[in-house]
């Protein structure tokens, strides 16, 4: 806007502690005769920058501000639209589903129910592909779930692993022992097995899928640890503790690599991470791109091996398996460049107008200018 | 001291003579002050908020709500102490202070607390009362002493009091100023005392802002049951479906699954209550309080309020009503000492229809007499001036000094007085008589209106004079006299000085002893003393010699007529209220522009009336004559312009007080309160209303009259003496001149000035910024809090109306205490929107927040509607960004807890920002606390962030906030939230900015609007300044 900087009275800027100096509330009877201090401050004439929004220097700014923003908007625009996803529902709630065999299982079916479903990718994933898996209709983020955990247990505190705290209710105890890791998330955790396959020519090509990597550093280095004691053998760091209700088996078998194993499994701590809405999908393994010359997944026939295990069908909810690849802004989003592109054009669009308007009535006397 | 009779008597038990004004110990001052502040509603219901999360299970921990409710009463509480400490050093002043008693004929120091009631006190000159005492001796020969009730009525004169005869009881805080030292009795000690009992608390004076802001309050009070009642009812149809209510992933708790539905869902309605109450604004109070309190070190501190002469600058009492002076519609002022110096030059004076100015006598043209007559063998002239140097209540003071009594030829004489026009007709007296010095013979005390003394002369005679304003003297003296006088006397009103008559009368030795029986009779009555002594002196004054008049010039205040002008060119009316005479008051009014000769004057007065019995039609045919002049015959004004009177013809109303009394009592009440409305009405379409000859109580209920008028107008009273504090505390705003008539004004103010002047930079400077800085501050506050509470409420709906809060609860807690209060307290501490030169010189802006316009509803709903968006903007920003929630580039996800912490920044950021393009007046310390809460913001959430807090049980912050920097996708989503949630109020700006333009362009080729009729002035503080420049001299 026009600056003025305004500094009559003296720059000196005194800043009188209030409570200090002449003061006139409260006391009433106090006669004081002393002349209040010549202080910029108590005069109120501290040196000020008096900005004036006007048309003039507003208007400018927006189209700057288009300019900038629009450029913005299409470049994220583009780049979401270049990333490769590919999403299948399996949930099997249609009759025609491989999946639909499965709809009803429970927790402790053994063997697991298994299907596979396969599916052909149009274009290639050039870069590194992620594998998601996402549900539909769960609310992580209903308050009971959220808060029923117990962080310092998952910190590798042993007393409270031992006595995990009430906040876990009710999947603190099972059979008066403590459960670790205790509380409805930890019990509820995702535990579909996902296994992808490609068809080349009827033969089944594994996929290599990476399990580590997918968890915040921080939490799998810092906020989440095993109980210490003696010795690395979880099972006995774990002893006088129970599994999950759900579970099939205890904390410590997760995984045969002691260091994705126990309260550390990269998959439990990726599911500890609460959802922020009902739809949501967390990061399940990775696909690394190999080489230079081949890209990760080639367009064609795969196949999605699944160990049915998690019962959705009762809450109505929805699973699927994302692939995708990753770009600097994360995963596919067309929200946001649209959202630029048009707060871009609406800014340069208005600047206009309101630059025609403001040409057409206002030009000559722009030296008049009130302060607002 | 009395005895104890070993005779069988029940002591009566008395407090002691301790003074406490003080409200707490320091072991009550807990209880009682906790006590005090949970009467407030407000903290009352943040306690029930906290009681609520300590008993039943709620999404956010007791600290969140504990925490600034702790921190609004502690500060509250320091403030409230440190006033109470105050209080209890100014009492400890007085109870300590030192008294002599008289014990056992001995004469004892003591403190003043320690007086019992039997004590014999010895009181010396100039020292006040410790207690209620009954006057027992006096070191004069004839047992009487003078005493100033000055800090009891104001009244600054001394009374004489006489030893035990009279059981007069001398109440505590006189001052005793005689020479002497006094013997008195304790009769009532300590909280006993009259004045104690007399001492009401003065009502808290409550300012439209805070009325304003309960009403909003209990908007969002409703908003917020709503919400609560929304999301309960929606949370139970929901749970209907029993995989909502209880998915197998999330069992309900035994306790849960037992407790009554009924009780379940009152707790749920609870729970909503605690989880929204953030929207009621908890640190709103403290951030008001604080900035009254410290908003009104400004105006103590402001230099060009400072008057050398007195070496006092403003004075504020109060500081809960900074922002009323921004509101004032009705200015009632006091003439005497508020318009005028109050410093009193004896002019000129006419004896017999003679002049007599500076000592030399002139013959004018009025006279008719053929030269002085003698009488008693005495000029008229000496009775004239004999009668000035009899008749008042000055008394002579010897200089006191300091190195002893040396021999001085001329003793230096100081008079005081409680009237300074006595000082000024002594002072021209003496400088007439070229005598220094006055012997003072007895006189009988005074009469209320009339000085009356009577002189044994020394001619053995006995002479009555009389001294007092023309129109109480006329009728007592022979018609015939009159006419000579009265010529002087209503060309000396005219040109604005203050008159006074002087008459006499021969009275024998046998008329003065019947007087004198007559009049000790009346004042020994126990009934209606008043009355029998009126009607004594009554009867006595009958009859008079007319000898002359005087004239006194009270000049006017140093740039009375600019403020005067200011004031009016601001909206402001203003009505002057005197107990002076019509003439008098007139040209004062003239003179200081209050009417103008343009103004069409409408008499109300004795003379319009007449003194017929009729009178009361009279009057009534004229209210009548004058409604329909003002009322029904003018064009009613399309479009309601507010304070349209600046541009039609401008009337002025001149009332006295027995008028006033016959309009406000009439003595037959049919019709009455007819007459009564239609005389408001006519007064309200006034400019300037005169009031004259008003008694003390008039003045106020002419306030009141005017200030319980249909829409309430915000009212100003202004006076300097004791005659003016009815109405100082009746107005809303009542403002005390450091005048010369004591202290009194300016103890019960809200504030005090030394010079009217003055109030044109209390009102046009700091009452306009102060109600802009808080009415903006009070909006903010609401709109602050609604867009902070909206995504939270909106979060229910995803959440499976569960009372999952969005934010941590360390944001929670420190939103409004530490990241978005400070900004605002500096923006309302030091906003100058229109710098303080501009608002001083311009007089028209303080119409632009006239009518409390910032607070009313409109710009309320605008704020409310901007709260809203803004919270939607947020939300729903946020919400569709986390639609995929791998937002880095490795592909990792974000939990609810980044969603919140996302929604957080870009409100923290929002409105920070939205405060920075509000202020108008950036100092270094606007950008301190601007950028410095913003910076506080990010160092505070990596530092809460940061470190896994062993004192919690929750880790759910640990690095959320480092994360989601590191995602540029988040990143450009909160710079693009900012913006547009911004952005409405800067294309807002912009468009008034064109508008205004506009108007600029339109107005510009019409350069003066004076007064068209019927011409509709489309923006109006455009119009005005031509209006009143033309009038400027």
């Amino acid at each position: 806007g026009k600056k003025n900087y305004k500094a009559d009275g003296h720059p000196s800027g005194g800043v009188g502690v209030p409570g200090g100096g002449a003061v006139g509330g409260g006391g009433g009877g106090a006669v004081k005769t002393r002349k209040p201090d010549n202080t910029a401050f108590k005069q109120q004439r501290l040196p000020a920058w008096q900005p004036i929004l006007t048309a003039g220097t507003v208007l400018p700014a927006f189209f700057i501000i288009g300019l900038i923003f629009i450029p913005i908007g299409i470049g994220i625009f583009v780049t979401s639209n270049n990333i490769r996803e590919y999403e299948i529902d399996y949930t099997g709630t249609e009759p025609s589903s491989p999946c639909n065999k499965c709809l009803n299982v429970s927790w402790d079916s053994t063997p697991p129910c298994t299907c596979t479903i396969n599916f052909t990718l149009e274009h290639s994933f050039e870069s590194n592909v992620f594998m998601y898996y996402g549900l539909s209709n769960f609310y992580q983020n209903h308050r009971r779930y959220v808060k029923s955990r117990d962080d310092s247990q998952l910190n590798g505190d042993n007393s409270s692993l031992l006595n995990p705290s009430k906040e876990c209710e009710p999947y603190r105890t099972n059979e008066d022992k403590p459960i670790a890791p205790c509380g409805a998330i930890a019990n509820s955790m995702f535990n579909d097995t996902l296994e992808l396959y490609r068809i080349d020519n009827d033969t089944r090509t594994p996929i290599t899928l990476i399990k580590k990597g997918i968890a915040w550093w921080t939490d799998k280095n810092v906020k989440f640890r095993n109980p210490t004691g003696d010795g690395n053998n979880l099972t006995a760091l774990f002893q006088g503790t129970t599994k999950p209700v759900n579970w099939p088996k205890p904390v410590y078998m997760l995984d045969s690599e002691p260091d994705n194993n126990g309260f550390i499994n990269e998959d439990f701590i990726v599911w500890m991470r609460t959802a922020a809405l009902p739809t949501f999908r967390k990061l399940y393994r990775l696909i690394e791109r190999k080489n230079n010359l081949q890209p990760t997944l080639q367009a064609g026939k795969y196949s999605l091996d699944i160990a049915y295990n998690y019962p959705v069908h009762s809450f109505d909810g929805r699973k699927r398996m994302i692939l995708s690849t990753i770009s600097w802004m994360g995963g596919k989003n067309p929200f946001l460049g649209i959202a630029y592109i048009t707060v871009g054009s609406i800014c340069f669009f208005l600047g206009v107008v309101l630059l025609i308007i403001h040409h057409k009535y206002g030009n000559r006397n722009t030296s008049a200018d009130i302060p607002n | 001291r009395p005895v104890a009779d070993t005779e069988a008597y029940v002591a009566q038990k008395f407090c002691d003579n301790r003074i406490v004004s003080s409200k707490y110990t320091l072991w009550n001052f807990l209880p009682k002050n906790l006590f005090e502040q949970f009467r407030r509603i407000a903290n009352f219901y943040f306690l029930i908020i906290f009681l609520v999360q300590v008993i039943v299970d709620t999404p956010t921990s007791p600290v969140t709500s504990g925490l600034p409710l702790f921190f609004v009463i502690t500060v509250t509480a320091i403030k409230q102490g440190y006033e109470d400490w105050l209080r209890h050093r100014a009492d400890n002043e007085v109870n300590k202070s030192n008294v002599f008693v008289v014990e056992n004929a001995k004469q004892v120091r003591k403190e003043s607390e320690k007086i019992k009631v039997g004590d014999i006190v010895e009181v010396k000159a100039d020292e006040t009362f410790p207690c209620d005492l009954i006057f027992l001796a006096s070191s004069s020969i004839d047992g009487t002493c003078y005493v100033t009730t000055a800090s009891l009525d104001g009244e600054s004169n001394f009374k004489t009091h006489y030893a035990v005869r009279d059981t007069t009881v001398l109440c505590t805080d006189e001052a005793i100023d005689t020479l002497t030292a006094t013997i008195e009795f304790a009769v009532y000690t300590g909280m006993e005392t009259k004045m104690a009992l007399n001492y009401q608390g003065k009502s808290q004076k409550r300012s439209a802002v805070e009325k304003s802001i309960n009403a909003f309050l209990i908007v969002y009070l409703c908003i917020l049951l709503g919400k609560a009642t929304v999301c309960t009812t929606l949370k139970y149809v929901w749970q209907s479906n029993p995989f909502n209510d209880e998915p197998w992933y999330n069992e309900k708790t035994k306790k849960e699954r037992e407790t009554f539905k009924v009780l379940r869902m009152f707790t749920d309605f609870l729970s909503f209550m605690v989880l929204f109450n953030f929207i009621i604004p908890v640190s709103m109070y403290v951030t008001v309080e604080m900035q009254k309190f410290l908003g009104s070190f400004f105006i103590s501190w402001d230099k060009e309020m400072y008057d050398e002469e007195i070496q006092e600058g403003a004075l504020v009492n109060t500081s809960d009503l900074n922002e009323e002076l921004g509101q004032v519609e009705y200015v009632f002022t006091d003439k005497t000492g508020t318009l005028t110096e109050n410093s009193m030059e004896f002019i000129e004076c006419c004896i017999d229809g003679h002049k007599y100015k500076d000592c030399i006598s002139e013959v004018d043209g009025f006279s008719q007499a053929d030269g002085p007559l003698k009488y008693y063998g005495k000029s008229r002239e000496e009775l004239f001036l004999r009668a000035l140097c009899l008749c008042h209540t000055v008394q002579i003071k010897e200089a006191d000094q300091l190195d002893g009594p040396t021999a001085h030829p001329e003793r230096k004489y100081t008079y005081i007085s409680s009237s300074p026009d006595e000082i000024a007709l002594v002072k021209g007296a003496v400088g007439f008589l070229a005598v220094p010095s006055l012997v003072l013979p007895d006189f009988l005390p005074l009469h209320p209106l009339l000085a009356f003394d009577v002189v044994k002369s020394f001619y053995r005679k006995l002479l009555l004079f009389c001294k007092g304003a023309d129109s109480s003297i006329f009728p007592r003296v022979q018609q015939e006299e009159i006419q000579p006088t009265k010529v002087h006397v209503d060309r000396n009103a005219m040109d604005g000085y203050r008159t006074l008559c002087v008459a006499f009368k021969e009275l024998t030795q046998k008329e003065y002893d019947k007087i004198d029986r007559q009049l000790n009779e009346a004042k020994m009555a126990l009934q209606d003393r008043e009355e029998k002594m009126a009607k004594v002196f009554d009867d006595t004054e009958a009859n008079m010699h007319l000898i002359g008049a005087t004239a006194v010039e009270d000049r006017l205040q140093e740039q009375l007529a600019e403020t005067i002008e200011a004031l009016h060119a601001a909206g402001m009316k203003v009505w002057v209220l005197t107990g002076d005479k019509m003439e008098t008051a007139k040209s004062t009014c003239y003179a200081c522009r209050l009417f103008q000769t343009s103004t069409e004057l409408l008499e109300l007065t004795a003379r319009t009336v007449g003194d017929s019995d009729r009178k009361e039609d009279r009057l009534h045919e004229l209210l009548l004559e004058y409604h329909k002049k003002l009322i029904q015959d003018v064009p009613k004004n399309r479009g309601g312009l507010k304070r349209s009177w600046t541009l039609s013809q401008e009337y002025g109303l001149i009332i006295d007080g027995s008028t006033l009394s016959l309009i406000l009592n009439p003595s037959q009440d049919s019709g009455s309160s007819n007459y009564k409305s239609i005389f408001l009405q006519i007064c309200l379409k006034c400019t300037a209303v005169l009031c004259c000859r008003m008694a003390p109580l008039q003045k106020a209920q002419i306030v009141r009259m005017v200030k319980n008028t249909k829409g309430s107008p915000i009212t100003l009273s202004i006076g300097d003496g004791a005659n003016d504090v009815s109405m100082i505390l009746e107005a809303h705003v009542g403002i005390g001149i450091k005048g010369k008539e004591g202290r009194q004004a300016s103890r019960n103010s809200d504030y005090a000035v030394p010079k009217f002047k003055h109030l044109r930079k209390l009102l046009l400077a700091h009452g306009h910024l102060y109600y802009v800085r808080i009415a903006h501050l009070v909006q903010y506050f609401f709109y602050k809090n609604l867009c902070f509470i909206l995504p939270q409420f909106l979060y229910q709906f995803f959440c499976g109306f569960s009372q999952q809060p969005l934010y941590d609860a360390a944001y929670l807690t420190m939103y409004n205490i530490c990241f978005t209060s400070l900004p605002i307290l500096a923006y309302s501490l030091l906003e100058q929107h229109i710098s303080i030169d501009t608002l001083t010189s311009d007089p028209q802006l303080y119409m632009k927040v006239s009518d409390n316009a910032m607070l009313q509803w409109r710009p309320f709903l605008y704020w409310t509607f901007l709260g809203a968006f803004e919270g939607l903007v947020f939300f729903f920003g946020v919400y569709f960004l986390f639609q995929n929630s791998s937002l880095e580039d490795n592909g990792k996800v974000f939990g609810n807890w980044t969603f919140g912490t996302i929604v957080f920044t870009v409100l923290v950021f929002t409105v920070t920002l939205k405060l920075a393009l509000d202020t108008r007046f950036w100092t270094w310390m606007n950008h301190f606390v601007i950028w410095g809460s913003l910076a506080f913001y990010v160092f505070f959430s990596f530092f809460w962030g940061g470190v896994i807090w062993p004192f919690l049980k929750q880790q759910r912050m640990y690095f959320v906030f480092a994360h989601m920097l590191t995602s540029v996708s988040t990143w450009l989503a909160i710079i693009l939230l900012i913006f547009i949630s911004l952005f409405p109020e800067i294309l807002l700006i912009v468009l008034k900015n064109i508008k205004e333009k506009n108007h600029q362009k339109e107005t510009q080729p019409v350069p003066s609007l004076v007064a068209l009729p019927g011409w509709e002035c489309a923006v109006p503080e455009k119009c005005g300044p031509c209006l009143s420049s033309s009038n400027r001299p």
